[in-house]
């Protein structure tokens, strides 16, 4: 992680990463841009625009998968020159190639979605990579305001439309959440003409996804809401406010030992850890 | 006289820089895009298509047309007549007097055009155009004198100095105006560009009691090619003949006059739009031009070249998507000049290059691509609305007489409302009828007026797969966009699922019926009525008396309003309009209210979703707004069994 501070520390060359997948529409099921990928996408784009002007920043869309997929047109149409791709079996597992396919780009910020429209949406992408690439990673965010110095400042979406300010070290990964910025207009002209630079590499089957069989979801029943509130700013304040934290303790002035062993006991008196 | 040798030479002088000018015109004209046009067979028609087509136009306006043919008839004569007399001598005082007698046919003419201009409408362009009439005047009276001696009514020789000078002035200017003016962009280059728009039209079919509506198709290939544009980008990307058609303009302003953008103070007049287009061609700036601005815009600002983005510096995008299509200013335009193609094709570079499709837009572009329908509804939920109907469906019975294209308004609880009451009508009417149900898609209407050629092309593709299925000998539907579509716009890709089928909009179809008395209707007893053209059915297919005559057959005496037939206001409900939502000053559907309100009528009949639903979206307290399905329906005549 040291010697990419000093690059970012400088505001020069920020490598910038958008991971992208093959979306599916809720309704009719075709496929599409992912809504919170193209939203990724998006904040990538805006990070080039706005940040340095002597155009030393860079943006990599980055797909792990078939080539050929015509969703991936849709993230071109975005006014991308090409796409680079990792082809790779349908079947299999994405994240070793990105892992070490990041691992030898070393991107400052490395954005995703929460999770994928398809396939397992498991929203696990994002955190296996962070592990294999021992990053941080900012799950939800909504904006990423700055940066500078080699520290981006990071809006993070919470609950009700409220905002968490945090600021992290580069490099991390980010997944960007549906309160991000809405992705711009596909263009098909863009979308046909932008390159898919390919590159192959070895992936092993995913065997444990081999042996499941995959069913439309089904709703679950929905508990039946009682309104007690009666009066309108009732309903209002129930709508909007942020639900009260019970228990728990703000630890700010203690030493890391102390704040670290407040964390560890929680998780063994909530049975994460054994 | 004297200075015998100095007219000829005059003459010859303007000749040949008129005929520079021409050249330098093509080639300006010559810079757009290849088109396929038989070029002799269009001089060749030229001629009647100007006695026909584009005078029945002019005729509109009578004062105007006989103004028209007096000047510009006495003009050609002249001009032909002076090259005889003046420049090749022929001593003939027949061919003297011919010409004395159309230069003062055309000097009458002129008076008129004088006195228009004494008081001009606010549609017209001033500027240069002030000093046509004088110009017109001068030309003609002097080649009247200098004609005298030639007709024997003066001596050879007469006049002095004075009257040379006084003479050869007033030559200068008129050959000038006339002759160089006519190629090197003064107003008398209409004269020019406009003969030659009439032979190379890109419309051909336009002509001879003709009807060529639908938007051409975008070559698609392009969007493979490296430095290939989709849609217009520069004025060099329209097609060689738009460009010709650009510099025909008038400036007449009659489009000006009916455009319901520039009424409702939105940013667009179809005139100014021209002139843009031709500053755009032959470079330089709008600083020039002398008649109304786009609403909210100062003139002076736009700057164009051939080869520069027009909507980075020429045009605001906004003019362009404060289209509604209705195709008013195309109706009245005595030059046949092409606005809404124009639009369009500056639309789908917008669209398909840049994704720059403003507010809605994107997201109804977005749904139509990802679920065949406007707003995104799941596609297997398009026949909910027909749930009770127990319609037949096209993939169970295969064949039917009449294939019944619900369109969009499947998904929309209003539009539900004259779907039903259109089956209900052939139910009583015995129609054996079938729907596609699920099969059906979006027609691709709003999609192609956003300039998304690409998914207009692959619904109809697709479309036309799902008809090419099954039999049947009429589609019927009671959407004028759907109904223009599939009648003009399906054609161009080579499918025969609609070879030999008859295209029908619900009104004609349901006039057939009534007039065979197959539907049985009670009289009418609602208060007075008027009946609302939409677009899509008037203008561009030219049905404007089947509706009449089914609101006839129940006996109600329409009150037509104003500006009706085709002189139509739109509702402002067209070409994406609503999605894109330019701001303007006022709603053109609560300007077409105030039309409606001024016949005194309690109901508007309407024969369009897209209208009812803009009509209806009007403050009450209104008229009510009824399609004329949901009206018969009404006045059915129940059997007695």
């Amino acid at each position: 992680m040291q010697p990419k501070q000093s690059i970012a520390a400088t505001g020069n060359n920020l490598k910038i990463v958008s991971l992208i997948s093959v979306g599916k529409h809720p309704q009719s099921g075709r496929v599409r841009r992912a809504d919170q990928d193209s939203r990724a996408v998006e904040l990538g784009m805006k990070l080039l625009d706005s940040g340095n002007p002597t155009g030393g920043d860079s943006l990599v869309v980055l797909h792990a998968g078939d080539p050929k997929e015509p969703g991936l047109r849709g993230y071109a149409g975005m006014g991308l020159n090409s796409v680079q791709v990792l082809e790779l079996d349908p079947a299999a597992d994405a994240v070793a190639p990105l892992g070490e396919y990041l691992q030898q780009f070393a991107p400052d910020i490395v954005l995703t979605g929460v999770r994928a429209e398809g396939g397992e949406s498991s929203g696990m992408v994002p955190y296996q990579l962070a592990e294999k690439l021992g990053w941080p990673i900012v799950p939800r965010v909504a904006d990423i305001i700055s940066v500078e110095a080699g520290v981006a400042e990071v809006l993070q979406a919470l609950p009700r439309g409220q905002r968490r300010s945090l600021k992290i070290r580069l490099p991390f990964i980010a997944s960007i959440d549906s309160a991000a910025q809405d992705a711009r207009q596909s263009a098909y002209g863009p979308a046909s003409r932008a390159m898919m630079d390919i590159e192959i590499v070895d992936s092993s089957t995913d065997q444990l996804r081999e042996n499941w069989s995959e069913a439309p979801a089904k709703k679950r029943p929905k508990r039946l809401k009682v309104i007690k509130a009666k009066t309108a700013a009732e309903r209002f304040k129930a709508a909007t406010a942020k639900s009260q934290s019970e228990g728990g303790k703000v630890m700010q002035n203690e030493s890391a030992a102390e704040q670290a062993q407040a964390i560890f006991d929680l998780l063994l008196e909530e049975g994460v850890l054994r | 006289m004297i200075f015998e040798w100095l007219h000829p030479f005059l003459i010859v002088t303007a000749l040949v820089l008129m005929v520079i000018g021409a050249v330098r015109r093509v080639n300006l004209w010559r810079a757009g895009q290849s088109d396929q046009i038989d070029l002799i067979a269009g001089l060749m028609a030229m001629p009647g298509r100007y006695l026909h087509d584009l005078h029945d136009i002019v005729e509109r306006d009578k004062y105007m047309s006989k103004t028209h043919a007096a000047t510009g008839g006495g003009f050609v004569l002249s001009a032909v007549l002076i090259i005889l007399v003046h420049l090749l001598g022929i001593d003939s005082q027949i061919l003297a007097w011919a010409l004395m007698a159309s230069l003062a046919l055309m000097f009458v003419g002129a008076l008129f055009v004088f006195k228009r201009r004494l008081n001009p409408p606010s549609r017209i362009s001033k500027g240069p155009w002030m000093r046509l009439p004088k110009s017109l005047l001068a030309f003609a009276c002097a080649f009247f004198v200098l004609t005298l001696p030639a007709a024997g009514v003066l001596p050879e020789g007469t006049g002095g100095v004075l009257l040379t000078l006084v003479l050869t002035g007033l030559i200068i200017w008129g050959m000038g105006e006339l002759f160089f003016g006519m190629t090197w962009g003064g107003p008398m280059k209409h004269a020019f560009a406009g003969a030659l728009h009439l032979a190379f039209h890109r419309r051909q079919d336009r002509f001879g009691a003709g009807r060529s509506t639908g938007l051409k198709p975008v070559d698609l290939s392009l969007a493979h090619e490296v430095g290939g544009v989709l849609g217009v980008a520069k004025p060099t990307d329209f097609k060689w003949n738009q460009l010709l058609g650009f510099d025909a303009c008038v400036q007449c302003g009659k489009c000006e006059a009916v455009c319901p953008a520039f009424a409702a103070g939105q940013p667009l007049n179809p005139k100014k739009l021209i002139q843009d287009m031709v500053v755009g061609l032959a470079g330089g700036t709008d600083a020039n031009y002398a008649g109304s601005a786009y609403p909210g815009k100062d003139v002076g600002n736009a700057k164009g070249g051939p080869n520069q983005i027009i909507t980075e510096g020429l045009l605001d995008p906004e003019t362009l998507w404060s289209c509604t299509t209705c195709r008013a200013c195309v109706e009245e335009c005595p030059m046949m000049i092409e606005h809404v193609d124009a639009i369009v094709d500056m639309r789908r570079y917008l669209t398909m290059e840049k994704g720059q499709t403003p507010n809605k837009g994107a997201e109804v572009l977005d749904n139509i691509i990802a679920t065949d329908n406007p707003n995104g509804y799941a596609p297997a939920s398009r026949t909910n609305w027909a749930a009770d109907q127990n319609l037949p469906l096209m993939r169970d019975v295969k064949e039917a007489e009449v294939l019944f294209w619900v369109s969009d308004g499947a998904f929309d609880m209003r539009s539900q409302r004259i779907l039903r009451a259109f089956v209900k009508l052939m139910k009583a009417a015995n129609v054996d009828f079938a729907v596609l149900g699920d099969e059906e898609l979006d027609c691709g209407d709003v999609a192609r007026r956003l300039g998304d050629d690409a998914t207009f092309q692959s619904l109809a593709t697709r479309n036309l797969a799902v008809l090419s299925q099954y039999k049947f000998s009429k589609i019927v539907t009671t959407d004028p966009h759907a109904y223009h579509c599939l009648r003009n716009e399906y054609n161009d890709f080579g499918s025969d699922a609609l070879n030999g089928v008859e295209v029908l909009h619900h009104t004609s179809f349901l006039n057939e019926l009534v007039q065979q008395g197959s539907l049985k209707l009670n009289s009418f007893s609602g208060g007075k009525v008027t009946y609302h053209d939409p677009c899509y059915l008037g203008r561009y297919n030219g049905e404007y008396e089947a509706p009449r005559e089914l609101l006839r057959s129940m006996g109600i005496e329409i009150a037509e309003m104003e500006r009706s037939g085709f002189r139509s206001r739109c509702c402002g409900g067209g070409g994406g309009a609503p999605v894109t939502d330019i701001p303007g000053e006022r709603r053109i559907a609560d300007m077409r209210m105030e039309d409606v309100n001024s016949t005194g009528a309690e109901l508007v009949a309407v024969g369009c979703q897209q209208c009812t639903a803009m009509l209806e979206g009007v403050v009450e307290p209104r008229p009510q707004v009824k399609d004329i399905a949901e009206i018969l329906v009404d006045q059915l005549a129940e059997e007695l069994h």
